[in-house]
């Protein structure tokens, strides 16, 4: 049986990997697209609310309209699309990608010269947070209790804690109340919530559901399905205070509290990954650190935009169109410890381009703040934040064209305060 | 002095208003848009609404919609309760109207996805799709 060969193969087809896909076909390539779902669009089929589209097409669009700007595209005659396809392994080859893919078609292998990796992020579960008691029905994360309500029309819940104030877990508190349920109130064991200041308000503050920081829940009591939950007051270090207990009767905890890259196929491949984003280390290229693989979206570092996923979508899609085989060299960006993390954090000598995009989060919440790029000891950027806030991501263009960088080059990033 | 998110766009300005010699004032806004927002919150505040209808697919329970522009606030559980009584029995698309001038607030309710329709790639009973019973 012969092999069938593609340029760029783009795994996933939701935000990122739709105009990874777009862009890498606009650019020539033979493109095959591989979405494990029945549909595109990935989560954004289910994300009804509005908002998306501001930066891109200054519309307030809701996400599946969001992603219909992008399916619309298609069919494209350079572009495969491989729908309820699951890729079990990849094995890199002297000269591309060796892809194993199961579909109803059964189990197949095709060659590709260059990888995008466009898988999105994964909710973190009741698991991961360790939340003490039974193992009651009735514990669902914020996109669970979404997929519920938006998809499958049916209520998760009529009386409900939400624990974890990230942004699905607010869209959800208004959208179970809106469907005629009791959200008790969203419970943050950090001081501060972790979702856009702009959903606090048009979610929790338009309907009166009370958010309360620094509390966490610490038990849950149910046969069979959940009764109740306790919460507790935690300290500076998120640790419950003991005799701050109380028990709040509710059917449902849904938590919402944070994302994770989904990576698995990127470790399986051996990709550098970064500790603070929990994606795979890329240049400016969004090529990882193995030549021909190349991430983007949510897969890279989760963002709050999807004007910006599909961003990263189509800087990787262009970039893997135009993959030559050429080792690369590098040199590191530098961010120092006020920062959460820094995309990307290498800049490929091999294959300059200019400007560079950097995405960044700071590490907590700052007033008058100025951003400062060095190279070498010499400052050759800087920008001032009024505000800076751990769940806005910032995007910020650098030129570093003209410039002498070698591998040794000190490039810092550095966040202070302004007076 | 209260303080407002503005919901305009991402940036989620936090604009301070006060009153002062009988008339309000603002600080904090980055934008007109700010501003207005701001002073119509103050006044008159308007939000846009997403939900669902329901339909008679099957396989296919539901329905998003928004309304294509701002309604009072107020109205929002007026207009959810209504729109809990529509049933979608058309495979209507993006943009087509699933209630006109909504309780007469000129603002229509229309569809925001082609899940209904044909053309739509769907394999009801794919992985994690609708269309799987799951009880």
């Amino acid at each position: 049986m012969t092999v069938l060969r593609y340029n760029v193969t783009v795994i996933g087809g939701g935000p990122a990997g739709l105009a990874a896909a777009l862009s890498a076909a606009k650019e020539g390539a033979e493109v095959l697209l591989i979405e494990r779902e029945a549909r595109l669009g990935g989560i954004l089929k289910q994300c009804i609310h509005d908002g998306f589209g501001l930066v891109r097409f200054g519309e307030k669009l809701s996400g599946p309209e969001y992603a219909h700007r992008f399916i619309e595209q298609l069919p494209n005659p350079n572009i495969t699309l491989s729908m309820l396809t699951f890729v079990t392994k990849i094995e890199k080859q002297s000269d591309g990608f060796v892809i194993t893919m199961v579909s109803k078609d059964g189990i197949r292998d095709i060659f590709t010269k260059s990888l995008v990796l466009a898988s999105g992020c994964r909710e973190r579960t009741s698991r991961q947070i360790g939340i003490h008691g039974r193992h009651c029905a009735g514990i669902f994360t914020a996109g669970t209790a979404q997929y519920y309500t938006n998809i499958l029309g049916k209520m998760p819940t009529k009386r409900c804690v939400i624990l974890g104030s990230g942004d699905i877990g607010l869209i959800m508190a208004r959208r179970l109340t809106l469907e005629g349920a009791e959200v008790v109130g969203v419970y943050e064991a950090k001081p501060t919530a972790s979702g856009l200041m702009r959903n606090v308000y048009q979610c929790l503050e338009d309907f009166n559901i009370p958010l309360y920081t620094s509390k966490t829940v610490t038990r849950v009591f149910g046969e069979g399905r959940l009764c109740a939950v306790e919460v507790s007051d935690v300290d500076a270090c998120m640790t419950p205070i003991p005799g701050t207990e109380k028990i709040i009767e509710c059917d449902a905890l849904i938590l919402s509290v944070g994302l994770i890259p989904e990576n698995e196929l990127a470790e399986s491949i051996g990709l550098p990954m970064d500790y603070r984003t929990k994606g795979p280390v890329t240049d400016q290229n969004s090529m990882t650190m193995v030549n021909g693989v190349f991430c983007c979206g949510n897969a890279l570092h989760v963002n709050d935009l999807v004007d910006y996923v599909s961003e990263s979508g189509e800087a990787a899609g262009r970039a893997a169109a135009g993959y030559l085989q050429k080792k690369r060299s590098f040199a590191e960006l530098k961010a120092d410890d006020s920062f959460l993390y820094i995309v990307p954090q290498m800049i490929s000598l091999t294959e300059r381009k200019e400007p560079v995009t950097v995405y960044f989060r700071s590490k907590t919440e700052r007033g008058k703040t100025r951003l400062t790029v060095t190279v070498d000891g010499s400052e050759i950027y800087k920008k001032s934040y009024s505000q800076l806030r751990p769940p806005e991501m910032e995007r910020i263009e650098i030129d570093f064209k003209g410039m002498q960088i070698r591998p040794d080059s000190r490039i810092c990033f550095a966040l202070a305060e302004v007076d | 002095m209260k303080e407002i998110t503005c919901i305009v766009c991402p940036n989620g300005c936090r604009i301070l208003t006060a009153m002062q010699n009988g008339q309000y004032v603002f600080s904090g806004h980055r934008c007109g848009r700010g501003l207005e927002f701001a002073r119509t919150e103050l006044t008159a505040p308007m939000r846009s609404l997403t939900t669902t209808v329901r339909t008679v697919f099957h396989g296919l329970p539901v329905l998003p919609v928004r309304t294509n522009g701002e309604v009072p606030k107020e109205m929002i559980p007026e207009i959810i309760r209504e729109l809990a009584g529509v049933l979608i029995s058309e495979r209507i698309g993006i943009g087509e109207t699933v209630a006109a001038d909504i309780l007469g607030s000129g603002v229509d309710v229309i569809a925001t996805s082609n899940l209904l329709k044909s053309g739509e790639p769907k394999e009801p009973g794919g992985p994690g799709e609708p269309g799987v019973e799951r009880e």
